[in-house]
């Protein structure tokens, strides 16, 4: 990788001076405005007004939930993450190349077809819905669809950020402890997490806002009880609806303090493992 | 999709792409049986049965009526606007996107650091914030919605505002293609065509164009497919008027709302085989892209 | 770490097995449609008051509030509402039909189970500036109209039906006349939200369209919480009769053992107290005493009913609202 500010001889005066400052204003008006309207927004009827509005019980407990859901779904995706990673860059075998492709398949399929796919499967009306009725569990309308519509959805987060630095590190430090005689799990613990762990940090945060984001797929399946079954961002909608858009919008600034936490995150995670790589590396 | 294990897929696994030949039936590394089983019930019960089961609630309208919601004038209409205003949105971002990578990477400034963060934030903002806060702005009376109706144009309720919140949830996947390719991009070749008597332009579209071109349509193609699919964000702005501002997905969520099942699973199909083909065009770009990337 | 299988499969139960028996029997769900959010809040308060003073005991109701026909619809895939309060009889239809709520349902309250009824009106920006008097001014080339998505809002489906009736009176019977009259009219719409609600936000927060057409009751909501001089109501010359009809879900009711509660629930609507509730909120009300204390909030108005207009609901069904109904060859023709 070249290093940051390699002289840029021909591309000095009015060009770059042009390009600069179209782009930084164009990244204000596209990134950089909405961030600030939703806060300005929320402090619409003042700080005291927001802040009441999300000490409100049914946004405490639209709080609640999408924390709940996160504590649930991120912890089994980052497993499945470290499962898929490791089954594909680190073995052959028949079929690789579709398994992989099925495991990315939720970044690209429409939220709304995810929501309408698992209707289709726990609904009343769906494929398991007189099983589910016959034995009394709910999953539609409940903590549990909302859950499984959630995991669908940032299925590939954690399994895309490993896949690409377990291929890239192989297997000879695997194999290496292997033949010292390291059972698997010590392999693992001892061997890989260390090398991956940054990336791996890196995809459960990025995950984690994905969950408490997630609004499409968590529409179809949640069934609007205020304070039962309404997370964060679907609570969002609701107030925005309910004549009270700065509600709405304290509600939503707590999602973007929560998206700008995890960049700071983020950028804090690339820069140690930046700096880990470049000394492992060279 | 994250944006890191794009750049890192894109950059960092090209100059060691290698050692998985290594690998050939190494079963000394531990563990297959089981992160394999875990990977497959995993598939097969949280996204194949799903998927399967839409494909079979779609199949059960039999060929005839299948195609007939599907091309019913009112999907028809969907699909044009979607298409469309993804197209648009990434178009835009193909741009803006290019310029945004270009100033991360080749110029340096105070704030650039900040603006590398910030690139991500669609990723990290909830789609529906998104949604209202940008309806909040090009709203009539918003920030920037005021003095562009003075000017006669509409944003919010308009294809315009679709494609403007699908650009917003989609421009890291341009950037963070482009990014890792151009830092690999240092000057040399550049300088080297300049020494040879080219001008800046020619330079520019003789020398770096065809080498980003591959990151470019790849991250493009992301870009593109995760437009087609957007639904959080583009509700609160587009005016969800049926053949004029009503997007696929909405329509999808519209017969469910109408407890037309079949048809909601018909055209949800349509989205997951054109989600599936891009799918599928993206890698074969990306693998495109990676081999392009080593050349020079 | 060998007890990972395990522990994926405790999650998955944990999941599977989750809130199924979470709710206490302190609480009901009420099911409503989407502009009666703020009521609902109300008529809970007070309910649950009486409960407590009545019982001793405290009463949690939950609401849920979306378009009609989409809250019957997760009703029917398994949403537990003990009882629902609708805009409109099909919806609740539809749960009878599939053995949710009792055949004779209209039946079981009085006037066909419809405690208050209220009737598609215009709401304009304030001192009218369009000039907005009837139906006939709503097909101007230079009105813009909101009012949510007939498909997943009954809201919407009374104001359709109206301004057909509308047309229907105005070209003497002439079908085909009428017919280009309501496309023009849908011609005009801004904006097609999926629920009530959605489309209030829509004409007062973001300033769209000149006239939105919605519930009486939800226009007199708006000029209370945003001010009277913002807007102005013009009740046109006809409208139609919006029943809201409201039913005891059994199937939920019986199995959660809420059946008397929720019916005590409902009959607190046909109340003194619950008509006052109802009629404070801007709902016509079919108490005789409370309608004449609140006559004054209510403009006179000529109302012709779905039944003596259209021949009932599962006519207009047929007719107007299924997969290409006239509905949507009137949308599709634009």
């Amino acid at each position: 990788m070249s290093a940051a500010g390699l002289p840029r001889g021909a591309s000095s005066g009015w060009s770059r001076h042009v390009l600069l400052g179209s782009v930084l204003l164009v990244t204000a008006i596209v990134i950089g405005a909405p961030v600030l309207a939703v806060f300005v927004q929320a402090l619409s009827q003042g700080l005291g007004y927001a802040l009441a509005s999300l000490a409100h019980p049914d946004t405490r407990a639209a709080i609640l939930l999408s924390v709940t859901v996160a504590l649930v779904v991120v912890p089994i995706n980052t497993l499945f993450g470290i499962a898929a990673a490791w089954s594909i860059a680190k073995f052959r075998f028949p079929g690789r190349k579709l398994l992989l492709a099925i495991v990315e398949l939720p970044f690209s399929v429409s939220p709304i077809v995810a929501g309408i796919s698992y209707l289709f499967v726990y609904g009343g009306q769906g494929l398991f819905g007189p099983f589910l009725e016959a034995h009394d569990l709910k999953i539609m309308f409940a903590l549990p669809g909302i859950i499984l519509a959630t995991t669908f959805v940032t299925a590939p987060f954690v399994a895309r950020e490993l896949l690409p630095l377990m291929q890239l590190q192989g297997n000879s430090d695997e194999e290496v402890a292997a033949t010292l005689g390291a059972n698997g799990w010590q392999t693992f613990f001892r061997v890989t997490l260390p090398n991956i762990r940054w990336g791996l940090l890196y995809g459960v945060v990025l995950c984690n806002a994905r969950v408490l984001g997630e609004f499409g797929a968590v529409s179809i399946v949640s069934g609007n009880i205020r304070g039962e079954t309404n997370t964060l961002p679907l609570h969002v909608e609701l107030l925005y609806h309910d004549y009270n858009a700065a509600g709405a919008f304290a509600a939503a600034a707590v999602l973007t303090v929560v998206a700008l936490v995890t960049l700071l995150v983020k950028t804090l995670l690339e820069r140690v493992s930046g700096q880990a790589g470049a000394r492992r590396g060279h | 999709m994250s944006a890191a294990d794009l750049s890192a897929a894109t950059v960092e696994a090209v100059p060691r792409a290698k050692p998985n030949t290594g690998m050939k039936r190494s079963r000394v590394v531990p563990g297959f049986r089981l992160s394999l089983g875990v990977t497959l019930l995993y598939a097969a019960l949280i996204i194949c049965l799903p998927l399967a089961t839409l494909i079979l609630v779609g199949a059960r309208l039999g060929p005839a009526e299948y195609w007939a919601v599907v091309s019913s004038p009112r999907a028809i209409a969907s699909y044009k606007l979607t298409l469309g205003a993804a197209a648009l949105a990434t178009v835009f971002n193909a741009v803006y996107g290019f310029g945004l990578a270009w100033v991360l990477v080749r110029y340096d400034f105070p704030g650039r650091r900040l603006l590398d963060a910030i690139v991500d934030l669609p990723f990290a903002l909830p789609t529906a914030v998104a949604g209202i806060a940008l309806t909040a702005i090009f709203a009539s009376n918003g920030w920037f919605g005021a003095p562009l109706s003075v000017l006669g144009i509409k944003v919010a309720y308009t294809p315009i505002g679709i494609a403007l919140a699908m650009a917003f949830t989609s421009l890291p996947f341009v950037v963070r293609t482009l990014q890792p390719v151009l830092e690999e991009l240092d000057g040399e070749i550049e300088e080297a065509a300049r020494t040879l008597g080219a001008g800046n332009v020619t330079v520019f579209f003789r020398v770096v164009l065809p080498i980003l071109v591959p990151a470019l349509l790849a991250g493009v193609s992301l870009a593109f497919a995760r437009s087609l699919g957007e639904f959080g964000a583009v509700i609160f702005i587009a005016g969800n008027q049926p053949y004029q501002t009503e997007i696929t997905a909405l329509l999808a969520f519209i017969r469910i709302e109408e407890y037309d099942y079949p048809a909601a699973a018909a055209i949800a199909t349509v989205m997951l085989g054109t989600a599936f083909v891009l799918l599928v065009v993206t890698n074969a770009l990306q693998a495109y892209a990676r081999r392009h990337e080593l050349t020079p | 770490m060998r007890r990972l299988p395990f522990v994926t499969a405790a999650v998955l139960f944990a999941l599977a097995a989750g809130p199924a028996h979470a709710e206490a029997p302190g609480s009901i769900l009420n099911a409503s449609y989407d502009v009666a959010r703020e009521l609902f809040v109300a008529v809970n308060e007070a309910y649950g008051a009486k409960y407590n003073k009545e019982t001793g005991k405290t009463l949690e109701i939950k609401q849920s509030h979306a378009g009609s026909s989409k809250q019957a619809r997760s009703i029917l895939e398994g949403l537990e509402a003990d009882v629902v309060t609708f805009n409109q009889a099909t919806d609740i239809q539809v749960l009878a039909d599939k053995g949710f709520v009792a055949a004779d349902w209209t039946a079981k309250f009085p006037d066909n189970a419809s405690p208050f009824y209220s009737l598609p009106v215009f709401l304009v920006r304030a001192g009218n500036p369009k000039g907005i008097k009837d139906w006939n001014d709503l097909v101007r080339d230079d009105v813009k109209l909101v009012f949510p998505n007939p498909k997943t809002s009954g809201n919407a489906r009374y104001t359709y039906l109206a301004a057909t009736a509308y047309a229907k009176e105005a070209f003497g019977g002439d079908e085909a006349k009428a017919n280009d009259f309501v496309k023009k009219f849908l011609s005009n719409v801004a904006v097609f939200d999926t629920g009530g609600r959605a489309a209030t936000t829509t004409f007062v927060e973001r300033e769209l369209g000149d006239v939105l057409i919605t519930f009486e009751t939800e226009t007199l909501g708006i000029r209370k919480e945003f001010g009277a001089d913002k807007f102005d109501i013009v009740v046109p010359s006809v409208s139609l009769l919006a029943d809201f009809p409201v039913a005891v879900v059994d199937k939920v009711a019986d199995k959660r053992g809420s059946k008397e509660i929720a019916t005590d629930y409902l009959n607190f609507l046909y109340s003194p107290e619950g008509q006052t509730i109802l009629a404070e909120f801007g709902n016509r009300v079919r108490d005789k005493a409370v309608a004449e204390k609140f006559a004054a909030s209510f403009q006179p108005v000529r109302l012709v009913t779905v039944e003596e207009e259209f021949g009932g609901w599962p006519a207009v069904n047929k007719k107007y609202f299924g997969s290409d109904g006239l509905l949507d060859q009137q949308l599709a023709g634009q």
